[in-house]
């Protein structure tokens, strides 16, 4: 094997006393064969070098020749700090080598004068992110740009697939291998719980068999019988998709179509496309593959080796040593809620200071900095403790990891931001502040700590609470065992494959079936109806609404010559500023206040949290106290505040729900009494009173406690499935609840159960009625179209989409004139036009990524029959953590809007009259 | 629950829609529709819904039909640009005949449509006086006496416990008022921007609409954005 490396290489891992490993020199062997790879590695095995040799190795021998070779490799990570890291890591062995290589990276930060060097001339390997591979599929030259690509590679994929970025990737890479017909695809993870799945999305399908079968000439035929007089797309959603509209259904290939049952009628859209099909295009390039019509429905469903999918082989790194994960036991009691773990925070500082470099990871920023903090509170020996999370301005978090890469650093907090692969070396262990959410995460995490395979990784989780205790012990043990989370596979989203319809326009006129072809060959939208298609070509060109008004305006217009083109090239333009598939909340810039206005920039942060600030109210951010004066349009003015305690405290806990498998952990923990051992002793005895005084729910089964408080009747569910489908749940039971005439006047859910409370008692009702399925039916119908979250999907699809600009030339609109002006197109839309493209979008992202309704609907179907109530007098063990947040949180929805107006103007009544 | 006010000695209503009701001379009031913003976006290349007349009238015909107006006055920016006309559905245009049928219809013209409408129904006019109250478009400093204006889009910005709510709103201080928008896609000011400095004599009150009603809110509990 050691044949597969040329001399300079070989010598290269002599000098540095390394061999290279076996998925190093089978990653050689793959490009060399020229295979589609996906390569499955712990962190610290060598990833992405093995993910590069082969491009370098061709690099290096490829035959010198007369005109400029072009870009060769496009790398592709999920984070624009990973791309500029990678370029770090890679000059470091090709210097050493003394290869010449052109090596440079491109992300929204590089400077306009170097985007446009790399354009006119292109680097041997180009380092970038999905975004702006995007925006390389809107130039006008993109063609050209990638006719000498030879590899793709994308990096950190597991973190990337199960996403709407996730989408526009794949759409992404349909395009390049449609421009670069011999580009060769190599994907790089993580340990994931099924590669073949995430094969199978790097795959994609196949546009053409092997050989495909010469095309007999154009003609005409008999009517339905003729392939080349196209039937009308059949319009059925969820079948396999229908064959390429042109072409004959390929030789050996049994297409059961039936022509009769299609052929005729159809609606004024469907006569639109015959029409436009009929006339054959002249001077199009004929295509001779066949097409969808081989394809199995699904990539996910059927295993990844169904016909028509383009086989990726699997490489696998040499698994790590197992990683070393302890759960911290505090010598202090483990209080009953919260997600701060303010009470163990003295041992966590005993550990960092023990350890070389620590990584504490939180779940959320306000955790972040309030971990920092409290740390910064005991540093007596003024250990350099640094912060890291996405708010903070980029310059900072730039400091504070290139300190990490020096080793100056003992401990940095941060959140997710730094949960994906770059490399800091001196990290020999990370701690989790609160518990994990999910096991995938928990490893991933984990892996930051020694970059070293044969050393294990070692791991401290710190639970916040005693529900977190479960789960942290629930989630060590599920680490020990290598058992992840199974990650959803996702259709892919019609707002996003929008902008990518936009952007192909934008770089060269489109032939309407041949796109659809490309983009079916797209994981994510291999079963995209053709009708869907359809739909957002129009939404594209003309806003897709009933009334066709816009006709005369279209955005992309079919040229005589029977190609799609955009109509001026300032639609282009502004189309190029708005591409990407990450929509951030409406942020608003901290500045600290200066001499003549706003002055330096501290960071950003989501608006709702200022609009709870009183001017004069003193809060953190950065590790520091700020006092905050005002907002100025986009800017929110603070300057330092001496004092010590901020005034305002908010600390939103998690915002990954607790995934379905760890939950299933848990809730196994707690039936298994031989367990408890491990648990301290304050939380093995609140699972022994909790068993004695009420009970523990069940493996499979749900726990339901009624009791009352005060004036209020309680019901407590222990469902633990996750915030989002908890919130869920307790908005269609208070529906059902408010039908019943019990009067519910509130509801609370978090990860591990939800209470709801109401005027009348609850402990008479038919609880197996009440969780009947059906409540996910009208229900939960009418209550999205008015909820807050449909508003925030929509608003979200109508940015990827385009139908809303983020930017103008010249001009950038803020969050807060796009949250309003969204608001505004929904509720015009909903009423007049309800099934428009959008509104779909907004719905289908609302139910799977903000309400886990696929969760929900699982989850009532499990507990059928299997309903335990416990009617007590008392409130039980397990209740007291809910019951300790009710009146913490606040709450949405129009509702409570209204309650916030009418308070404000009886305020004002009261006044008045006392006056 | 709506609330009832007195404007410069005129007795009007403040309607939780935005249209203000003078009973006294059966007139209803309403600013800033902007007929055709959507196709006006539309034309440059962003394809916002082709709905925004057609919702804005159904919202004004509600009120037309709560009311019985004899006279209809729109207070100025109606269309929301001078090619507004050619770009308006026949149905819409339609609608607009019918609410003018058996009654006045008055346009009085504003910055956005300053000719006023060539060939949709109604009359045109700078501005109009009931009683000691003068109805014009844009809002004027140091007028010697009360007027109803639009032009300005106010908003109001309100916290309370569990977050902050920004709706529109009248700013009113007995003497003038600014009348919201009311067209279906017209976005708002904060009625704490410069722009609303020095219209009114001492802290004026907003009054927002809220569902089904209009609340008045102090000065001094208003928020900027």
């Amino acid at each position: 094997m050691d044949l597969a490396l040329p001399d300079q290489f070989a010598r290269w891992f002599e000098r540095r006393g390394w061999a290279p490993r076996a998925h190093q020199l089978a990653m050689i062997e793959q490009g060399k064969l020229g295979r589609d790879t996906l390569l499955i590695a712990p962190t610290g095995g060598g990833k992405t070098l093995a993910g590069f040799l082969p491009s370098l190795i061709e690099i290096v021998e490829r035959p010198p020749r007369n005109t400029p070779p072009g870009l060769h490799t496009l790398y592709i990570s999920p984070l624009k700090a990973l791309a500029v890291d990678v370029q770090r890591n890679l000059l470091t062995p090709v210097s050493e080598m003394g290869l010449s290589i052109r090596i440079e990276s491109r992300t929204g930060d590089t400077n306009e004068a170097k985007k446009a060097r790399q354009r006119k001339d292109p680097p041997d390997i180009l380092l970038t992110t999905p975004e702006q591979l995007a925006l390389f599929c809107a130039w006008d030259g993109a063609r050209l740009y990638f006719e000498d690509l030879r590899c793709v590679v994308i990096d950190e994929i597991h973190a990337l697939h199960s996403s709407k970025r996730g989408d526009l990737l794949s759409l992404g890479i349909a395009r390049l291998r449609m421009l670069a017909p011999n580009v060769r695809v190599v994907g790089l993870s993580a340990t994931v719980d099924e590669p073949e799945k995430l094969a199978a999305w790097l795959g994609g399908y196949s546009p053409g068999g092997v050989n495909p079968p010469p095309a007999p000439p154009l003609g005409r035929g008999e009517e339905g019988a003729d392939p080349f007089n196209p039937p009308p797309p059949p319009g059925r959603k969820n079948g396999p998709a229908p064959p390429s509209l042109r072409e004959p259904p390929p030789e050996g290939v049994d297409w059961e179509g039936d022509h009769a049952q299609h052929g005729g009628g159809g609606s004024p859209r469907l006569r639109r496309l015959e029409e436009e099909l009929e006339q054959p295009l002249a001077g199009e390039p004929r295509r001779t593959t066949p097409s969808t019509a081989a394809r199995s429905p699904s990539p996910y469903g059927g295993g990844f080796a169904a016909p028509g999918l383009r086989q990726v082989d699997i490489v696998r790194g040499a698994a790590g040593a197992e990683p070393l994960v302890e759960v911290l036991l505090s010598n202090n009691r483990v209080p009953w809620a919260g997600h701060t773990a303010q009470h163990a925070m003295d041992e966590v500082y005993e550990v960092i200071a023990k350890a070389r470099m620590a990584l504490v990871f939180v779940n959320t920023r306000w955790q972040a900095e309030f971990a920092f903090q409290e740390l910064w509170r005991l540093n007596d020996a003024n250990l350099p403790i640094g912060l890291h999370h996405g708010s903070l301005a980029a310059e900072q978090r730039r400091k504070v990891e290139a300190a990490m890469a020096r080793g100056e650093l003992r401990a940095v907090v941060c959140t997710s931001t730094l949960d994906l692969g770059i490399d800091w070396g001196e990290v020999d262990l990370v701690i989790q502040l609160a518990a994990p959410k999910g096991s995938s995460r928990l490893v991933q995490r984990i892996g930051r700590a020694n970059h070293r395979l044969d050393e294990p990784s070692r791991a401290l989780l710190v639970p916040a609470s005693r529900f977190e205790m479960l789960e942290c012990r629930a989630a060590a043990d599920a680490v020990r065992e290598n058992a992840l989370d199974g990650e959803p596979f996702r259709t892919g989203a019609l707002d996003v494959l929008a902008q990518h319809i936009m952007g192909c326009a934008c770089s060269e006129p489109f032939n309407l079936v041949a796109l659809y072809d490309e983009v079916t060959t797209a994981a994510p939208y291999s079963d995209l109806s053709w009708d869907d298609y359809e739909r957002v070509v129009d939404f594209v060109s003309t806003g897709g609404y009933a009334l066709r008004t816009y006709d005369r305006f279209k955005r992309i217009v079919k040229g005589r010559d029977g190609l799609w083109r955009v109509r001026t090239p300032g639609i282009a333009q502004r189309h190029r500023m708005n591409v990407g598939a990450i929509v951030s909340a409406a942020n608003l810039t901290i500045r600290m206040a200066g001499r003549h206005g706003s002055g330096r920039k501290i960071g950003e942060a989501e608006e709702w949290y200022f609009e709870q600030l009183e001017e004069g109210d003193t809060f953190l951010f950065a590790g520091e106290v700020w006092r905050f004066h005002h907002v100025e349009g986009v800017n929110a003015i603070v300057s330092r505040s001496a004092e010590k305690d901020p005034k305002v405290l908010s600390w939103g806990g998690s915002k990954f729900p607790l995934s379905t498998y760890l939950a299933k952990r848990v809730r196994r923990l707690m039936n298994d009494e031989s367990a408890w051992e491990s648990l301290p002793a304050d939380v093995a005895e609140w699972l022994t009173i909790q068993k004695e005084k009420s009970s523990l729910p069940g493996d499979e089964d749900l726990l339901i406690e009624t009791f009352s408080r005060g004036n209020r009747h309680f019901m407590i569910c222990y469902a633990f499935e996750g915030r989002l489908a908890h919130t869920t749940l307790a908005m269609l039971l208070t529906k059902r609840l408010d039908r019943l005439g019990v009067g519910p006047v509130g509801y609370l859910a978090n990860d591990y159960a939800l209470a709801i409370w109401a005027l009348r008692p609850l402990e008479g009702l038919d609880f197996d009625q009440l969780f009947e399925e059906d409540m996910l039916g009208d229900d939960l119908e009418a209550w999205l179209e008015e909820s807050f979250l449909m508003k925030r999907s929509f608003k979200s699809a109508a940015l990827i989409s385009g139908l809303i600009e983020r930017r103008f030339p010249g001009e950038e609109k803020s969050g807060r004139q796009v949250t309003f002006s969204a608001d505004l197109i929904y509720d015009t839309l909903r009423r007049h036009q309800p099934d428009h493209l959008l509104l779909q979008c907004a719905r289908a992202d609302a139910s799977t990524s903000l309400l886990d309704t696929a969760r929900l609907s699982e989850f009532l179907r499990r507990i059928k029959d299997r309903i335990k109530v416990n009617r007590l007098d008392h409130v039980s063990p397990f209740a007291v953590p809910i019951l300790m947040e009710i009146g913490k949180e606040r709450a949405p929805g129009s509702s409570a809007a209204e309650m916030i107006l009418e308070e404000a103007s009886a305020a004002d009544l009261i006044e008045e009259a006392m006056a | 629950m709506t609330h009832v006010t007195q404007i410069s000695g005129v007795a009007a209503t403040l309607r939780p829609s935005g249209a203000l009701w003078i009973e006294d001379v059966r007139t209803l009031v309403v600013a800033d529709l902007h007929f055709e913003k959507g196709s006006a976006f539309a034309a440059r290349g962003q394809m916002l819904p082709p709905y925004d007349t057609a919702e804005t009238l159904r919202r004004l015909s509600i009120e037309v039909e709560a009311t019985d107006p004899g006279a209809l006055v729109f207070l100025g920016d109606t269309l929301h640009d001078g090619r507004a006309e050619t770009r308006i559905s026949q149905r819409d245009a339609d609608a607009i005949a019918a609410l003018a049928k058996g009654r006045d219809l008055i346009w009085i013209t504003g910055n956005h449509d300053a000719d006023g409408p060539s060939r949709l129904a109604g009359d045109t006019a700078q501005e109009i006086r009931i009683g000691a109250l003068t109805l014009r478009h844009e809002p004027r400093r140091g007028a010697d006496h009360g007027w109803a204006a639009g032009h300005l889009h106010p908003c109001a910005k309100v916290v309370g416990k569990g977050g902050a709510v920004r709706r529109r709103c009248f700013v009113t201080d007995g003497e003038r008022i600014v009348l919201p928008a009311f067209g279906a896609f017209t976005g708002s000011l904060n009625v704490k921007d410069e722009a609303f400095e020095g219209l009114f004599a001492g802290a004026p009150t907003a009054v927002v609409l809220g569902a089904g009603r209009s609340l008045p809110v102090a000065w001094k509990r208003l928020r900027g954005d």
